[in-house]
């Protein structure tokens, strides 16, 4: 579609990145301007290296932000540094205190109520506001991008530069939309959604493209649920995922500590409600889903594409077409130990994991409790961890007694931090072990060497906690 | 980072798609702080049967004689040829590094995922993206024929070997990095002027962006 003046409107994805555009550098990339840095542990301690060893300092202090969050222990956090029982993870955690002293960075150090994993903290802040661009070491980087925000997930070569020059160096991505019609039913989530997108349009699917989610759908949903669908967005091969600014988003930031109040709030508000795609704007690739149809979602396989709705059974590979699927299904039926045919419903768990940067913040911990409730973990289940996304939802989960609801249902409370998601701290699979878990990858080995990951909904993994086995949490409501 | 000219290398083939970054590098290799000691660690779960961690040795370990890259006749292997979404997955940059340590200087793959292609431009690793069918020849060859060598010449974008050739297209500005192996953070510097011009105006613009909770 083309406006009366034959140019093509301009989507969110164009406006913002025509608002950093610094210059174009004499080999073709554009230094695109970030507005904000976030760090954590992992990815950083090479790019401050390299740093002082170009006896460079940061650009912008003020844009950075830091918190440790993969490497944490979940438990006995007032011990503090010296509760890291791994040398080399507490190496890491320390280069990181020392980093943030030395430089001058900002940062929420493992025993601040703050700290937490870093794209909870952010948005939770308000250090996460519409129309910025915002970079970390993490793919997970995309979850901001549901405040309108362009968030991309970085290398640490980058990390440094963008310490060094505020700057990226890229080539614009393509734009992509995913409209999701309809509403989702009572127990579908957002989760649901994007594993039912990622299905659908492959881990591939939106690679080379910054993604734009809109629809009924998504504009029902709270900012914390289109956290959860930007999330993803990687998983789908996104550059980014985004959902355009409404009354939703600015509510949601109002009273936080980083951003703005009274005469600048007004003027940034104006400015924000323009964080939409004009209704002419043009569109690269396309992908709609009827969101209404949905019913929740279980991972099946060792790769996000690989996914059924509660009530289907697990693919035979004659159900692909294409070769390369084919044998991705192969693969991933002799790695989960899963037979084609076999109802999900009756795959039976050893651990669930209800935390990550996906689904750890207070209403995904809510949804969780509303099934634990008057419930109990069942037998056969050797652990089901509730990991709070931030010592801020921890807090708050305690003041609404979340708490006491998860433990007496027989899970454990834990600390923030990043945990079984990735499995760098003690909280693991073991070899064969089986997971629900809320997190975002169910690669081989991704929860420990050998484990078998399932990507669920907080609810979802509660209701398998309860179960022993999948379930479909509408009948637990 | 190291330029990036002509190259001549043995060819492994990794027959698999979606390669994602937790498998070229598995997460108990990232709590280094340091930009080097990956290498013994690459594909980790593949090449070895035992689980790793940063502790033990690779002569302490079980190696798994079945995984691909453990065959005598790949080994020395600088050219990897794999399928569709390479990369995909975490941001590690350490999965480059480890590629790059145990010896692979070029990847040729039907398609690669962004944050690992970018990551590979900023240490000169260079990425070839070839149509399916013609990876899918690469790989047959890999498998069939001993020894079975690439030169890839990234100024004339051409890969040739035992017969076969073919051209391959690269970004200009991709090109130019690798073949001249800058420093992209010296690269940006040059523009400083540009960037503090453009700051100016973005904070008068949007101020909101530069407050904090101070």
């Amino acid at each position: 579609m083309r406006g009366a003046s034959g140019v093509a409107g301009k989507t969110l994805y164009d406006k913002i990145w025509d608002a950093h555009a610094v210059a174009e550098r004499d080999d073709g990339m554009t230094l695109l301007y970030i507005d904000r840095h976030l760090l954590h542990e992992v990815t950083s301690p090479q790019a401050f290296e390299g740093l002082e060893l170009a006896g460079r300092q940061p650009w912008r202090l003020d844009a950075n932000l830091a918190t440790p969050d993969h490497n944490l222990p979940t438990t006995n956090r007032a011990a503090g540094i010296g509760g890291i029982e791994d040398e080399i993870a507490r190496t890491q955690v320390i280069a990181l205190d020392d980093n943030c002293r030395r430089f001058g960075i900002r940062q929420f150090e493992m025993t601040d109520p703050r700290q937490g994993i870093v794209h909870v903290v952010g948005p939770e802040q308000g250090a996460t506001l519409p129309g910025m661009t915002i970079v970390c070491g993490d793919s997970h980087t995309s979850t901001h991008g549901a405040f309108a925000a362009l968030a991309q997930g970085i290398g640490t070569s980058d990390v440094e530069h963008v310490l060094a020059t505020q700057c990226l160096a890229q080539r614009k991505a393509g734009n992509m939309r995913v409209t999701a019609t309809g509403q989702l039913a009572r127990g579908v989530t957002s989760k649901d959604l994007i594993l039912a997108i990622i299905r659908q349009i492959g881990t591939a699917g939106a690679t080379g493209h910054t993604i734009e989610f809109g629809g009924s759908a998504v504009r029902a949903l709270s900012m914390e649920a289109r956290m959860t669908l930007c999330n993803m967005s990687i998983e789908a091969g996104g550059r980014a995922g985004m959902v355009a600014v409404d009354d939703t988003t600015i509510e949601y930031l109002r009273g936080r500590p980083f951003a703005p109040s009274g005469e600048m709030l007004e003027q940034a508000e104006a400015h924000w409600r323009g964080l939409v795609s004009d209704p002419d704007a043009e569109f690269d690739r396309a992908a709609d889903l009827d969101a209404s149809s949905l019913s929740p979602q279980v991972s099946w396989g060792t790769s996000p594409e690989l996914v059924l709705g509660i009530d289907e059974a697990v693919p035979s590979p004659e159900a692909f077409d294409e070769p390369a699927r084919r044998e991705l299904c192969e693969r991933a039926l002799a790695y989960m130990d899963l037979a084609p045919g076999t109802p999900i419903r009756d795959v039976a768990l050893d651990r669930v994991f209800i935390g990550s940067c996906t689904n750890a913040r207070i209403e995904d911990l809510r949804a969780a409790a509303d099934v634990a409730k008057g419930r109990r973990v069942a037998s056969s289940i050797r652990e089901a961890l509730v990991v709070p996304g931030s010592g801020l939802v921890k807090r708050q989960a305690e003041a609404e007694g979340l708490d006491a609801v998860f433990r007496e249902a027989g899970f454990e409370w834990r600390d923030a931090g990043c945990s079984m998601c990735l499995a760098m701290n003690d909280d693991r699979l073991y070899p064969g072990e089986r997971c629900a878990s809320t997190s975002n990858r169910n690669f081989e080995g991704r929860q420990g060497h050998l484990g078998r990951t399932h990507l669920v909904s907080p609810a979802m993994a509660a209701a398998a906690a309860v179960n022993g086995r999948f379930a479909d949490v509408r009948e637990y409501l | 980072m190291q330029a990036f000219d002509t190259h001549m290398g043995l060819v492994a083939p990794l027959d698999r798609a979606n390669v994602d970054t937790d498998q070229i590098i598995p997460k108990q290799f990232l709590k280094s702080i340091r930009r080097t000691g990956f290498g013994d660690n690459l594909f980790d779960a593949w090449r070895f049967r035992d689980e790793g961690d940063m502790t033990k040795t690779a002569n302490e370990r079980e190696i798994n004689r079945d995984f691909v890259l453990n065959e005598p006749r790949y080994q020395g292997a600088s050219v990897l040829v794999t399928r569709t979404n390479f990369g995909c997955g975490s941001s590690r940059e350490h999965a480059v590094w480890a590629l790059l340590e145990y010896g692979f200087r070029c990847i040729i793959a039907p398609s690669f995922a962004d944050i690992f292609s970018g990551n590979s431009l900023q240490n000169g690793l260079l990425l070839v993206t070839l149509p399916d069918e013609v990876v899918g020849q690469l790989i047959e060859r890999a498998q069939t024929v001993p020894g079975f060598s690439l030169t890839v010449d990234l100024p004339n974008q051409t890969i040739a070997g035992d017969g076969f050739a073919a051209p391959f297209d690269i970004e200009p500005e991709r090109k130019r990095l690798l073949a001249e192996g800058l420093d992209e953070i010296a690269q940006t510097l040059r523009y400083a002027d540009a960037i503090r011009a453009f700051e100016e105006t973005h904070r008068q613009r949007m101020p909101w962006v530069f407050a904090g909770p101070d």
